[in-house]
C-alpha cells in the first residue's frame, strides 16, 4: 500500500501535466479522427467508417477552399500591418515622452478590453456612414485594428525590458543611428516582434464576430463558412483543415524550441 | 597590437575641456569646468554618486550633450560631433556587451562598422591580449563579471581610440576580483600607452591606478593632483574626509612663531606649519590622519617638538594589521588613531587615558567656513 503511495508522490507532478496536455489537446485529437470518418447522413458528429476521402480530396466542398485563402491573405495582410503599426507604437511608448502618451497608452488596450460584438457592431455602423462598400478592405482595417493592441503589447514589454547602454554602446562603437537599429535594436526586440506577429496571425484567421459584421456578401471567411456550414451539417473536410492547422502550429512551435536549443548548445 | 595600439596614442591624445558644463532644467549636475587631461596619462574622476562625474565623462563620449562649452580631442574640437564619429571608445558600466553576438562579434563591432576587412586576425590577438581566446564563439551571459569586463575593455580597446572612457568599470566585481582586475587595466594601460579617464566613486581604486586624481562634488572640481599630493595636502574638507578619513580639529589661530602658525584648540596648544595651512582665517579646522598619530598611555612623556593631546580611549578594534582606536579628546572630541600592531602597549584599551601625538609638519590646516563632515557620508544634508 505505502509503495503505491510512493509511486504516486513521485509521480504526482507528471500525472497531473498528462491530464492537463489530455484536457488541452483532445478536442484537437477529435478533430483528427473525425477527419477520417466517413459520415451518414450530413452530420459528421457520429463515427460511421475510416475513409481518407477528404484528405484526399480536401477542396472537394464547394466555396470551402475559396474562403481557406481568403482568410490566409487577410491574415497574412493584417499581420504585416498590425506589426509594422503596432512596433512603431510600442518603440514610441516606451522611448518617447510626448503629449498625449497616458492616453494613447490606455487606449490602445480597449480593443483588448471591450466585448467583442460591441466593437464590431460599431465598427460596422462607422463603414456604413462613411459609406465605404463592405468587403476585403474594411474586414482587413477591423483586423487589423483588433490585433495592433495585442503587438503594441508584446513590442513594449521587450523594448522597456532593453537596456538603453546597448544603444550608447553601439554609437560609441562607431554605429550610425541606422545601424545601431538594425545590428542591435531590431535583433533584440526580435522576439517580442515575432510573439506579436504569431499572436496577430492566428487571431485574424479564427476571428468571427468582428468579420462577420463588416464583411461583404461576396467576402465569406473560413470561420464564417464554417459557421454557415455547421446549420447544414459540417463537412469532413473542415476537420480536415483543421488538423492541418494544428499540426502547422505544433511543427511551428516544436521547429523553433528545437533553434533555441540548438543556438544554446552551440553557443 | 600593443604596438599599433601605441602608435594610435602618440597621435596626440590631450582632451581638453574648457567651461564644460550641464544642466537638466533647474539642477545643475554639471558647473562650468576646465579640464586638461594630458595624452597618456590614467586620469581619474573620483566622486561620491550624483557628483557630476559620469556627465562629465558622457560628455567627452558625446553620449551627453554639454549646455556650454567645449570638448578637445587631440586639438580637435569634438563638442558638435556625435558619439560615433569621436576618436574616443567607453567601456561601460556593467559593460553593455551585445547579448545577441558572441563575443568575437563583440569585439569585432567597432572594426566592421568601420569598414573593416579581415578583422579575424586583429580580433584574435585583441582577446589574447586580454586572455580570453578560447571564449571568442562563447555569448557574453556564458562567462563571469570578469570575463565580461575584460571583453568590454577589449572591445573599445580594439578600435585604437585617441582615449579610452571608462565609467565604474569594476563597480560590480567582488573585492578580490577587483582588486587583480584593477593591476590588469594598470598594466594594460601602460602597454598600450593610451589616455585613460576613469571614473568611480572608490577613493582607494582611484588612487592605486591613476596618476592624475580630479576629486568631484556636487559638480565641481575640488581638487586635482597626484594621488599622495592629494592625500598629504587635501585643499578642502571635502577631499580631506572622502580620500582616505581625516580627523578635523577645531582651532583657533593665535599666533606664530618661525615658520609654524600657533594654535589654540579648546584651551589645547598646537602648531601647524603656515605652509601647510590653506586658509589665511583665524577659525581653522586642523587636519591630521589617524595613522600618522602615535598613541601612548598617559603616564608616558610625549618628545619635544610634538602636538599632543591627551584624552580616554572609548573603543578599539583589532584588525590584524592594526588596530583602530576611537579616542575621546580633553577637548571633547573623537579622534580616529590607526596603529601599526609592532608593540602593543597591553594597557591601552576601552576606559584608559592616553596621550595622543604627532609631528606638526603631517598637520594641515583648513578654512573653518567649511562644512567639518563634508564627504565623510554622514554629513546633514
Amino acid at each position: 500500500m505505502s509503495r503505491v503511495f510512493k509511486w504516486i508522490r513521485e509521480h504526482l507532478v507528471v500525472l497531473a501535466g498528462i491530464l492537463a496536455l489530455a484536457y488541452l489537446v483532445l478536442p484537437n485529437l477529435v478533430v483528427f479522427a473525425f477527419s477520417f470518418n466517413k459520415p451518414v447522413g450530413k452530420f459528421n458528429y457520429e463515427w460511421a467508417q475510416f475513409s481518407t476521402d477528404a484528405w484526399t480530396n480536401p477542396c472537394g466542398v464547394a466555396d470551402m477552399c475559396g474562403s481557406l485563402s481568403l482568410s490566409l491573405q487577410i491574415a497574412t495582410l493584417a499581420t504585416i500591418g498590425a506589426t509594422v503599426l503596432g512596433t512603431m507604437v510600442a518603440f514610441a511608448l516606451a522611448r518617447y515622452r510626448f503629449r498625449g502618451r497616458a492616453a494613447t497608452t490606455a487606449l490602445i488596450f480597449l480593443p483588448m478590453a471591450m466585448p467583442e460584438v460591441v466593437m464590431a457592431a460599431s465598427l460596422g455602423t462607422l463603414f456604413l456612414n462613411m459609406r465605404i462598400q463592405f468587403g476585403f478592405l474594411t474586414i482587413l482595417i477591423a483586423h487589423i485594428m483588433f490585433c495592433l493592441s495585442f503587438v503594441v503589447t508584446a513590442v513594449k514589454a521587450r523594448v522597456m525590458s532593453m537596456d538603453p547602454r546597448l544603444e550608447q554602446a553601439a554609437q560609441d562603437l562607431y554605429a550610425t543611428p541606422t545601424q545601431t537599429f538594425l545590428k542591435i535594436t531590431l535583433p533584440l526586440a526580435a522576439p517580442g516582434i515575432a510573439a506579436g506577429a504569431l499572436l496577430s496571425f492566428a487571431l485574424s484567421f479564427d476571428d468571427f464576430i468582428i468579420t462577420q459584421f463588416n464583411s461583404g456578401p461576396t467576402t465569406v471567411t473560413f470561420p464564417m463558412f464554417v459557421w454557415g456550414a455547421s446549420q447544414r451539417g459540417i463537412p469532413v473536410q473542415v476537420n480536415v483543415i483543421g488538423t492541418a492547422m494544428f499540426i502547422a502550429a505544433v511543427a511551428l512551435t516544436v521547429a523553433g524550441q528545437w533553434i533555441g536549443n540548438r543556438r544554446k548548445a552551440r553557443s | 597590437m600593443t604596438e599599433q595600439l601605441r602608435d594610435a596614442a602618440t597621435a596626440g591624445g590631450d582632451v581638453r575641456l574648457t567651461g564644460i558644463g550641464k544642466t537638466y532644467g533647474d539642477f545643475t549636475a554639471v558647473h562650468p569646468l576646465d579640464l586638461t587631461i594630458p595624452q597618456g596619462s590614467f586620469f581619474a574622476l573620483l566622486g561620491a554618486s550624483g557628483c557630476g562625474k559620469t556627465t562629465t565623462l558622457r560628455m567627452i563620449a558625446g553620449l551627453e550633450e554639454p549646455s556650454c562649452g567645449t570638448v578637445l580631442i587631440g586639438g580637435q574640437d569634438v563638442t558638435a560631433l556625435p558619439p560615433y564619429k569621436r576618436p574616443v571608445n567607453t567601456v561601460f558600466q556593467s559593460y553593455a556587451l551585445f547579448p545577441h553576438l558572441d563575443i568575437f562579434e563583440n569585439v569585432a563591432f567597432g572594426l566592421r562598422r568601420r569598414g573593416k576587412k579581415d578583422v579575424k586576425k586583429q580580433v584574435e590577438e585583441m582577446l589574447d591580449l586580454v586572455e580570453l581566446g578560447p571564449f571568442a564563439r562563447r555569448k557574453p551571459h556564458q562567462l563571469s563579471g570578469g570575463q565580461q569586463q575584460r571583453v568590454a575593455v577589449a572591445r573599445a580597446l580594439i578600435n585604437h581610440p585617441q582615449v579610452l572612457l571608462l565609467d565604474e568599470p569594476l563597480g560590480a566585481l567582488d573585492l578580490k576580483l577587483r582588486r587583480q582586475m584593477q593591476l590588469e587595466l594598470k598594466r594594460i594601460q601602460t602597454e598600450v600607452g593610451i589616455t585613460f579617464v576613469h571614473v568611480t566613486h572608490d577613493q582607494e581604486e582611484a588612487m592605486t591606478m591613476a596618476d592624475t586624481i580630479a576629486v568631484m562634488n556636487s559638480g565641481r572640481v575640488e581638487q586635482l593632483g597626484a594621488p599622495a599630493e592629494l592625500y598629504e595636502n587635501p585643499a578642502t574638507t571635502f577631499v580631506a574626509n572622502f580620500l582616505g578619513q581625516s580627523n578635523l580639529i577645531p582651532a583657533e589661530v593665535t599666533g606664530r612663531s618661525g615658520e609654524d602658525l600657533l594654535l589654540s584648540a579648546s584651551g589645547v596648544r598646537l602648531a601647524v606649519p603656515a605652509a601647510r595651512c590653506t586658509t589665511e582665517a583665524t577659525r581653522i579646522h586642523l587636519g591630521i590622519r589617524p595613522e600618522k598619530i602615535t598613541i601612548a598611555h598617559a603616564s608616558e612623556t610625549v618628545p619635544d617638538g610634538r602636538n599632543s593631546l591627551t584624552g580616554t580611549v572609548s573603543d578599539s578594534s583589532f584588525i590584524g594589521v592594526s588596530t583602530q582606536y576611537v579616542v575621546r579628546s580633553e577637548a571633547g572630541q573623537e579622534i580616529a588613531v590607526f596603529e601599526q600592531n609592532m608593540e602593543r602597549d597591553t594597557r591601552i584599551t576601552p576606559g584608559a587615558p592616553v596621550v595622543l601625538h604627532w609631528n606638526p609638519a603631517h598637520s594641515f590646516g583648513l578654512d573653518a567656513a567649511q562644512a567639518i563632515d563634508a564627504g565623510t557620508g554622514e554629513e546633514a544634508a
